[in-house]
């Protein structure tokens, strides 16, 4: 248990490190798309607890991002700058003229969400199966019309501009702050799924999954376990969509289609359905796919100029995946020290005395 | 220990149970046996508070367990092992046995626990790393059995324990059944494989499209022509 802990701390020492050498050497697009990934992270690893862990197949997480993007938005941008955006249909008080920092706007987004999330879970966990993915699916675009529709809070289709980036993390002055945060949200997210998949709580998620009427037996209360993974996950979403928000500096209702859920769902299939370091591997690599495989779109080989082409390629990939390795590359298990030793082979299984 | 009285379940338009009475006592093995449909696995599940009742009482230990949620009659120690095993397949031996302690907060009483269960199945110990859903039928049965041990209950239920297992195996179910007995469980068994459950039997009901048409203890339902007719096979 406790080389566990250390080598933990060790691979987030990695990480540190990695950010910081990256923050150096890298450009400004290559650090974009390092924090896409950071976001994507947590949106693939929340989705992953009430999709993987709990077996409730959900399909909202989309309007549970644009909730937390919103409330993020709306409470770090000034006054003047909330006048400029809402030049057709002023802002609503006391939103007109509130202005929070920026750990607690990301705090009550995700709180917001969580909220929603028990609004939306509550009644849609009764459900099962296809019934519930699909009542999810329903609320995640309710939430996006509603915001669409109501102009005097989300200023509608206009959306909202120039959302500011934070200039400190945790009050210490940094070029690139925005960076620290996302990557210490992503590194928070992943430690406490893990920690909560390893929990009593954790087994009661997996044994409704497996078999409900055997975790009822054991005295597992399905609702209650079952709304729990929802809100948490929705939390987490509402952390991720305030990021999102902040990274990209423009949100506007479109953003927040099925498709961001479909891209998230996507990560968390080809990760492996119940593995918090699949989706994590996965976000990481999707995410840059996505911007690598961008000259796809451009037309190349003399091929005409086909927006959306790459999207092909992750068509195609999901295929692959499906046929080959149905439970995604990962499972539902975490990735370890003796796979990773198994994977590379002997070289340095030799210098492993034991576990 | 456990009283019921008048028990009415109704599935829809179907009057699943029909005003059933029933009593369990203290360190004693019932059985409830019957055809198909009879209503032994909705009886257990009422009790459970896994069925919505529609009238009558069940008293656990003096106490009304009648409309409590399933959580609170398990904190109370009434568990049930579920007819067709129903481990959980993709967690392993250990973790199943730990989801048994679910309610439980006591850490180290949990691991003594784990240990009297491996003491019990050895084979279980053997392969407390392996996916349940790769144990054979027999062992899966085991694993359901010490999952619900885990819970330290009182009464322990079990539902067709012997349902879909080979004929030595069913033996060495049984065998366990009554070791388990011995060290003081009351519990309330329900069987198809009617001459076993009642040759270990101390008391026995039988059921019959939801009424109890005959009860006894298991010496006499043994010896009672109509049951022998009936559910042993024999004329």
């Amino acid at each position: 248990m406790k080389k566990k802990t250390i080598t933990s701390l060790l691979i987030i020492l990695a990480v540190i490190i990695c950010l910081i050498i990256a923050q150096r050497t890298l450009d400004s697009f290559s650090l974009r798309i390092l924090n896409l990934s950071g976001v994507y992270i947590i949106f693939a690893v929340s989705m992953n607890l009430i999709n993987g862990f709990t077996g409730q197949l959900t399909l909202g997480h989309a309007g549970f991002i644009a909730v937390g993007a919103y409330t993020y938005s709306l409470l770090i941008m000034d006054s003047d700058l909330k006048q400029m955006n809402f030049f057709l249909k002023p802002l609503i008080s006391p939103l007109d003229t509130l202005q929070l920092g920026f750990f607690p706007a990301m705090i009550i987004a995700g709180l917001l969400a969580a909220l929603t999330g028990f609004l939306v879970g509550a009644p849609a966990l009764r459900l099962r199966g296809d019934y519930l993915a699909i009542a999810t699916l329903g609320f995640g675009e309710i939430i996006r019309i509603i915001f669409t529709n109501t102009q005097s809070i989300t200023n509608g289709s206009l959306g909202l501009k120039g959302i500011p980036k934070p200039d400190n993390f945790f009050f210490i002055k940094m070029d690139n702050s925005l960076m620290w945060w996302i990557w210490v949200a992503a590194i928070i997210t992943v430690v406490f799924h893990l920690l909560l998949i390893d929990s009593s709580y954790g087994r009661a998620f997996k044994a409704i999954r497996e078999d409900e009427k055997a975790a009822q037996a054991m005295g597992v209360s399905l609702f209650k376990h079952k709304v729990m993974a929802m809100v948490i996950s929705s939390f987490f979403a509402g952390i991720g969509g305030a990021l999102l928000a902040s990274l990209i500096g423009t949100i506007d209702p479109l953003m927040f289609r099925f498709t961001l859920t479909y891209n998230i769902l996507l990560i968390v299939v080809i990760g492996g359905m119940g593995s918090t370091s699949g989706a994590t591997i996965s976000a990481i690599v999707v995410t840059v796919l996505m911007e690598a495989l961008r000259f796809l779109d451009q037309g190349f080989l003399g091929l005409p100029e086909l927006p959306g082409l790459r999207m092909v390629v992750f068509a195609i990939l999901l295929l692959i995946v499906v046929l080959f390795y149905p439970k995604g590359i990962m499972g539902n298990e975490e990735l370890t020290w003796s796979k990773l030793r198994r994977l590379f082979g002997k070289p340095f299984a030799a210098k492993e005395v034991n576990r | 220990m456990l009283k019921i009285n008048n028990l009415h379940v109704h599935y829809g338009g179907i009057h699943a149970l029909r005003g059933i009475s029933l009593e369990v006592p203290k360190n004693k093995i019932i059985t409830l046996i019957g055809a198909n449909g009879a209503g032994k696995s909705t009886t257990l599940r009422s009790i459970c508070g896994l069925v919505p009742k529609t009238d009558g009482t069940i008293v656990f230990e003096g106490e009304d367990i009648t409309s409590l949620k399933t959580t609170e009659i398990v904190k109370r120690g009434v568990t049930l092992v579920p007819e067709g095993r129903h481990v959980f397949p993709d967690l392993t031996v250990l973790e199943n046995l730990k989801l048994g302690a679910y309610l439980r907060t006591d850490k180290s009483e949990i691991n003594k626990d784990i240990n009297r269960v491996y003491e019990l199945f050895p084979r279980l110990k053997e392969r407390k790393d392996q996916l349940a859903g790769t144990l054979s039928g027999g062992e899966q049965q085991m694993l359901a059995i010490g999952r619900a041990l885990m819970s330290r209950p009182r009464l322990l239920m079990m539902d067709e324990p012997s349902l879909g297992l080979a004929p030595l195996i069913v033996q060495d179910v049984f065998k366990i059944i009554q070791q388990i007995h011995n060290e003081g469980m009351t519990i309330l068994l329900i069987e198809q494989n009617a001459s076993a459950a009642l040759q270990i039997a101390d008391y026995g009901y039988v059921l019959e499209t939801g009424s109890i048409v005959l009860e006894g203890t298991g010496k006499e339902l043994l010896n009672n022509q109509e049951v022998k007719k009936a559910y042993l096979g024999q004329s």
